[in-house]
C-alpha cells in the first residue's frame, strides 16, 4: 500500500458571522468545512467536486495553511500543518503548492514572468542559488510549454492558457510534493482546458506529483482523477474511486449531479434520465438539521432530519457513502446505448 | 428536452434554402469592427445565420469568436465606439434593423427580439427591486397601471416559477439565489412575449443542477410561446441536449453549420473535430484529450486563407492562399474547408 502523503482527519472551519463595527458581536458561523476527512497517497490525484458554497476552496485554503483550521488536523506526513511555524513552517510550504482558478488576477501585472516563477526562490534559495536562477525559470518556461525567450514578458502579454501555465510553472518552481489545484481550468475555454489538463498529466507522470484536483465540472475531475470525493455543504457525502463514484453512485446527491451534466451526444438526449434537485443549496450557516442534503433529497425520511449519516461502507455498496438509505442506481443510461 | 415536434419542423428549412421569405429572424453577411488605439479587430467577418419560430439554433464557439457581438448588433446594444458596423443587415421579419431608426429599434427590443445575458447579477439593476424591473416593462410599453402591471409582474415570476412569487416581487437582486436571479431576467425578458429569445451563456455561470432546471424551463417556455431561440454557448454538452441547428464560429466567422445530429456525429470542419475531441466526457473513462494545437488567432492579423490554418490538423498550401466559403456540403448542412467532403465521407 502506498503511502498517505497527507491526512486530513475531522476538519471544521468556521467563519464567524459578526453585527456591528465598534462592538462586534458574533451572530452565528459560516459553517464552510464541517468535519471533513480524507487522505492523499502518493502520487495520486484526488478530485474534489460539488457545487458553488460547499466548501471545497476552503478546504484547499486550509490544506495550504492559509486558513487555521476551527478544529481537526491536516497531517503532512504524520505533522500536523496547522502547528507548525518558523522554519517547519517554511519547509513545509515549499513541498505543498497552489495554482488557483484565475489565471487573470492571480498574476501581478507589475512583475515579469521571469520574476514571477523565480519569486519563490527568493523565499526558499535553498533550491536555487542567485546565479542560476534564470536558467531555471527558463527550464520551467519549457517544462510547461512556453517558450523560454519570453521570460521578459508581462502577464498581459499571454492569453488566458498561457497564463495559466505560467501559474503552473510557478507552483513547480519549488519541486514540490503535492498541489492543490483549485479550479485550475473553469476560466479556460475547451480546446485551452485540454492542453492544460494533458499538461497536468504529463507533469504527474514526469515529477511523481500528488494533485488535490478541485472543480466543480464533473467530466474535468472524472478525467483527471483516481479518486473522488464529493462535497455538499461543508461535508463529504461520497468518496470513491473514479468508478466507484461515477459509475456506482450511491448517494442520492451524487446521483443527482451526475445525471444533470450535459452529455455532448445528441442522440442521447431522449434516454436520459436527468433527477430534478428542486431548490437552492441551503444556507451554510444553518445547515439542516442531519443530514444536510435531505431538504432537496426525494428520499428523506424523519430518520434524514434526525441524525447524521456517517460517511461509511454501507451494505450492497464497496466505497462510502453518507447516506442512510444509500444504494446504487442507474443514472447514466448512456453507457448501456453507446 | 427540446421536443420532437421543433426539430421535425425546423428541419426542412435546416438547409438554409427553402422559404427565403418568412424568415423570422435572418442576420446576413454580417461584419463588424472595433477600432481601437492599437488597430482595427475584425471580430464579424460575414456571419450569416437565421432562426424560424419554434426553433433554437446554437451558436457555438469560444471566447473571442464574435458569438456575442453579433447578438449584441442583433439587440442594438453593441458598443459604438469602438464597434462598427461596416456591412451586411439584420433582418427581422424581413425588415433590415440595421436601416431602421432608434425609436423603432427599441420597439422591436423586448417585444420582437429579447436578450437575457450570462452575468445576472451586473445585467439587473442593483437599486431597483426584481418586481419593478419587471413591472416597469407593463407600465412603459403597456401603459398598464402600477398595480395591473404589479399583478402581470408577479405572475411572471410565478410563470418562472420562483417559489412565493408575490412575497419576492419586492425583493433586490442581490436577495435572490444565482439561479433565481437567472429566472427573474428570463421573466423580464419574456414580459413582452417576444418572438426571438437570444441566450447569451444563460447557465454559464451556474452549478450544474441548476444549470438543468433553467434549461428545463427555456425549453418549456419556448414550447409554449413558439419562439425561436439563439443559443450563444461554449458548452458542447448543453448544445447537445436542446439546440435544433448548430452555427460554429471561429475568428468572426462561421465554419460549420448542420442539424445537432450530423455535426456531432460526423463534423465538417476539422475545428468542430478538434472541438469534440477536446472534450473529456463523463460518460468515457479518458485518455489524452485529442487537444487543439496553438491558441485562437490574434483578430488584428487574422491569418490569410482559411483563419483556423495554423492549428488545422488537415492543413495543405491551399488552406494558406485561399479562404474557404461556407458551401453547402450534402444536404441541409454547410462548411466552410476545402476539405468538408473528404472530413465527412471519411470514417
Amino acid at each position: 500500500m502506498t503511502e498517505n502523503i497527507i491526512e486530513v482527519r475531522d476538519l471544521v472551519k468556521h467563519y464567524p458571522v459578526t453585527r456591528g463595527i465598534v462592538f462586534k458581536k458574533t451572530t452565528g458561523h459560516v459553517k464552510a468545512v464541517d468535519g471533513v476527512s480524507f487522505d492523499l497517497k502518493a502520487g495520486e490525484t484526488l478530485g474534489v467536486v460539488g457545487e458553488s458554497g460547499c466548501g471545497k476552496s476552503t478546504l484547499a485554503r486550509v490544506l495550504m495553511n492559509l486558513e487555521r483550521p476551527t478544529s481537526g488536523q491536516v497531517l503532512y506526513k504524520g505533522q500536523d500543518i496547522s502547528k507548525l511555524s518558523g522554519g517547519a513552517l517554511r519547509r513545509l510550504r515549499r513541498q505543498i503548492q497552489l495554482v488557483m482558478q484565475d489565471p487573470y488576477t492571480s498574476l501581478n501585472p507589475r512583475m515579469t514572468v521571469g520574476d514571477l516563477i523565480g519569486e519563490p526562490f527568493e523565499i526558499h534559495p535553498e533550491v536555487a542559488p542567485r546565479g542560476s536562477r534564470r536558467t531555471k525559470v527558463k527550464e520551467l518556461l519549457d517544462l510547461v510549454g512556453l517558450n523560454p525567450e519570453h521570460i521578459n514578458r508581462y502577464p498581459h502579454q499571454f492569453s488566458g492558457g498561457q497564463r495559466q501555465r505560467i501559474g503552473i510553472a510557478r507552483a513547480l518552481a519549488l519541486r514540490p510534493e503535492v498541489i492543490v489545484c483549485d479550479e485550475p481550468v473553469s476560466a479556460l475555454d475547451v480546446s485551452i482546458q485540454a492542453q492544460v489538463m494533458n499538461l497536468l498529466e504529463k507533469l504527474q507522470a514526469e515529477f511523481g506529483l500528488s494533485y488535490v484536483f478541485i472543480a466543480h465540472d464533473l467530466s474535468v475531475v472524472r478525467h483527471l482523477s483516481d479518486r473522488v470525493a464529493v462535497m455538499y455543504l461543508g461535508k463529504m457525502v461520497e468518496v470513491g474511486t473514479e468508478d466507484e463514484i461515477y459509475e456506482r453512485p450511491t448517494h442520492p446527491y451524487t446521483q443527482a449531479l451526475l445525471s444533470a451534466v450535459p452529455v455532448p451526444d445528441p442522440t442521447l438526449r431522449d434516454n436520459k434520465a436527468i433527477i430534478r434537485l428542486t431548490g437552492d443549496v441551503p444556507s451554510p450557516i444553518s445547515p439542516p438539521s442531519g443530514c444536510r442534503f435531505r431538504t432537496r433529497c426525494w428520499k428523506a425520511q424523519d430518520l434524514c432530519a434526525q441524525e447524521v449519516p456517517l460517511l461509511q461502507i454501507r451494505p450492497g455498496s464497496d466505497h462510502p457513502s453518507a447516506c442512510h438509505f444509500a444504494e446504487r442506481r442507474e443514472i447514466v443510461p448512456a453507457h448501456e446505448v453507446a | 428536452m427540446s421536443d420532437i415536434l421543433v426539430s421535425e419542423q425546423s428541419a426542412p428549412g435546416a438547409d438554409g434554402s427553402g422559404r427565403p421569405s418568412g424568415r423570422l429572424l435572418e442576420v446576413d453577411d454580417l461584419r463588424v469592427e472595433f477600432r481601437t488605439r492599437d488597430g482595427v479587430a475584425k471580430v464579424i467577418n460575414g456571419v450569416t445565420y437565421h432562426v424560424d419560430a419554434g426553433e433554437t439554433l446554437a451558436v457555438l464557439g469560444e471566447s473571442g469568436s464574435g458569438k456575442s457581438v453579433t447578438a449584441q448588433t442583433i439587440m442594438g446594444i453593441l458598443d459604438t465606439p469602438p464597434g462598427f458596423v461596416t456591412g451586411g443587415q439584420v433582418r427581422f421579419h424581413g425588415k433590415d434593423m440595421l436601416k431602421m431608426s432608434a425609436e423603432q429599434r427599441r420597439r422591436i427590443r423586448g417585444e420582437g427580439i429579447a436578450m437575457i445575458f450570462q452575468d445576472s447579477l451586473s445585467a439587473l439593476n442593483p437599486v431597483f427591486t426584481v418586481g419593478f424591473q419587471i413591472a416597469e416593462q407593463f407600465r412603459v410599453r403597456r401603459g398598464m397601471s402600477r398595480s395591473d402591471a404589479k399583478k402581470r409582474a408577479i405572475e411572471m415570476l410565478d410563470q418562472v416559477k420562483i417559489p412565493n412569487a408575490k412575497g419576492r416581487f419586492s425583493n433586490y437582486p442581490h436577495q435572490f439565489s444565482g439561479g433565481m436571479r437567472q429566472r427573474a431576467m428570463i421573466a423580464m425578458s419574456l414580459a413582452l412575449d417576444p418572438e426571438v429569445l437570444i441566450a447569451d451563456e444563460p447557465t454559464t455561470a451556474l452549478d450544474v443542477t441548476v444549470q438543468a432546471q433553467i434549461m428545463d424551463l427555456l425549453g418549456e417556455l419556448q414550447r409554449e410561446r413558439q419562439m425561436g431561440m439563439i443559443l450563444i454557448t461554449h458548452d458542447l454538452g448543453v448544445v447537445a441536449d436542446v439546440a435544433d441547428r448548430i452555427a460554429v464560429m471561429y475568428a468572426g466567422r462561421i465554419v460549420e453549420e448542420a442539424n445537432v445530429y450530423d455535426l456531432y456525429a460526423k463534423p465538417a470542419h476539422p475545428y468542430t473535430l478538434g472541438l469534440l475531441n477536446s472534450i473529456p466526457r463523463l460518460d468515457e473513462k479518458g485518455q489524452e484529450l485529442r487537444t487543439i494545437k496553438g491558441l485562437p488567432p490574434n483578430l488584428m492579423n487574422i491569418p490569410s486563407g482559411c483563419p483556423f490554418n495554423p492549428r488545422c490538423p488537415m492543413a495543405q498550401p491551399v488552406c494558406r492562399e485561399k479562404l474557404p466559403p461556407l458551401l453547402q456540403i450534402g444536404s441541409g448542412r454547410a462548411s466552410a474547408c476545402h476539405f468538408a467532403e473528404e472530413l465527412v465521407n471519411r470514417d
